[in-house]
């Protein structure tokens, strides 16, 4: 006979999908890092024209801002296992977790802002 | 699976927080969380604020570039860069993991070693890049 186990029934089968995407978000950003930081090591230093042209081309903003999500989404698992393992009241960890959440969502569409912005 | 002892209700506690006591794998591990931590709670906002004034005008991005160009800035730059790269090594040996590639006590340990020398070896490399 298998005994049950002793802990409380939490979650929906959200483990291997956050988990997934812990990994994708990392090789999202694995990819922009070699790519991004590659260019800079290798050129060395940007003028402002450079710089302003390389963020006024569409594909490059995009690919930013898919680099920002996928760092703003991985931040909150991390995050989010991190206050798990730390923060033992509910409560306290509730409202931190949401003030993650807040900052994220926020950063979220201020790097939006910035890359069709300006 | 049934006749696996239960652990007594209660268990002596033992912290030991020196984290030179810790195995490799486990000063890695470490250094991975911390890292995560820090660069959510400092870098992220950082980065995006360098993107915004550097794309906003040529007197903002010429502002950040006197920034950059102080000794106390790029220690501090130098020390995120070792942050994203521990991150990074730390990242891809779990990801390696995750395939069972190197999951033996032996590979793992060394794999850890090389994470740790790694970002300190990435940091001094592009540290002198950009000195």
């Amino acid at each position: 006979m298998v005994m049950k186990a002793d802990r409380t029934p939490v979650g929906a089968h959200y483990g291997w999908q956050d988990w997934l995407a812990q990994r994708v978000t990392a090789v999202i950003m694995l990819l922009f890092s070699v790519v991004f930081l590659g260019f800079f090591i290798i050129k060395g230093s940007v003028s402002y024209g450079e710089w302003k042209q390389l963020f006024s081309n569409q594909a490059m903003r995009i690919l930013t801002l898919m680099f920002f999500v996928a760092v703003f989404y991985h931040a909150w698992l991390g995050i989010r296992d991190v206050l798990m393992d730390y923060i033992k009241p509910v409560g306290i960890r509730l409202v931190l977790e949401v003030g993650v959440i807040v900052f994220l969502v926020g950063c979220t569409i201020w790097s939006g802002a910035i890359l069709w912005g300006s | 699976m049934s006749s696996v002892p239960r652990p007594p209700a209660t268990r002596p506690k033992y912290v030991d927080i020196n984290l030179l006591h810790l195995p490799p794998a486990g000063l890695m591990s470490i250094f991975h969380r911390v890292t995560g931590v820090a660069m959510f709670a400092l870098l992220i906002p950082t980065v995006l604020c360098v993107l915004q004034g550097t794309l906003g005008s040529e007197a903002a991005f010429n502002r950040w570039r006197g920034y950059f160009a102080e000794p106390v800035v790029k220690i501090i730059v130098i020390g995120f860069i070792w942050a994203y790269m521990h991150h990074f090594f730390a990242g891809i040996r779990y990801l390696l993991l995750d395939v069972h590639i190197g999951i033996a006590k032996e590979p793992a340990t060394l794999s850890a070693r090389l994470v740790m020398a790694g970002g300190v070896i990435a940091a001094i490399l592009i540290g002198v890049r950009i000195w």
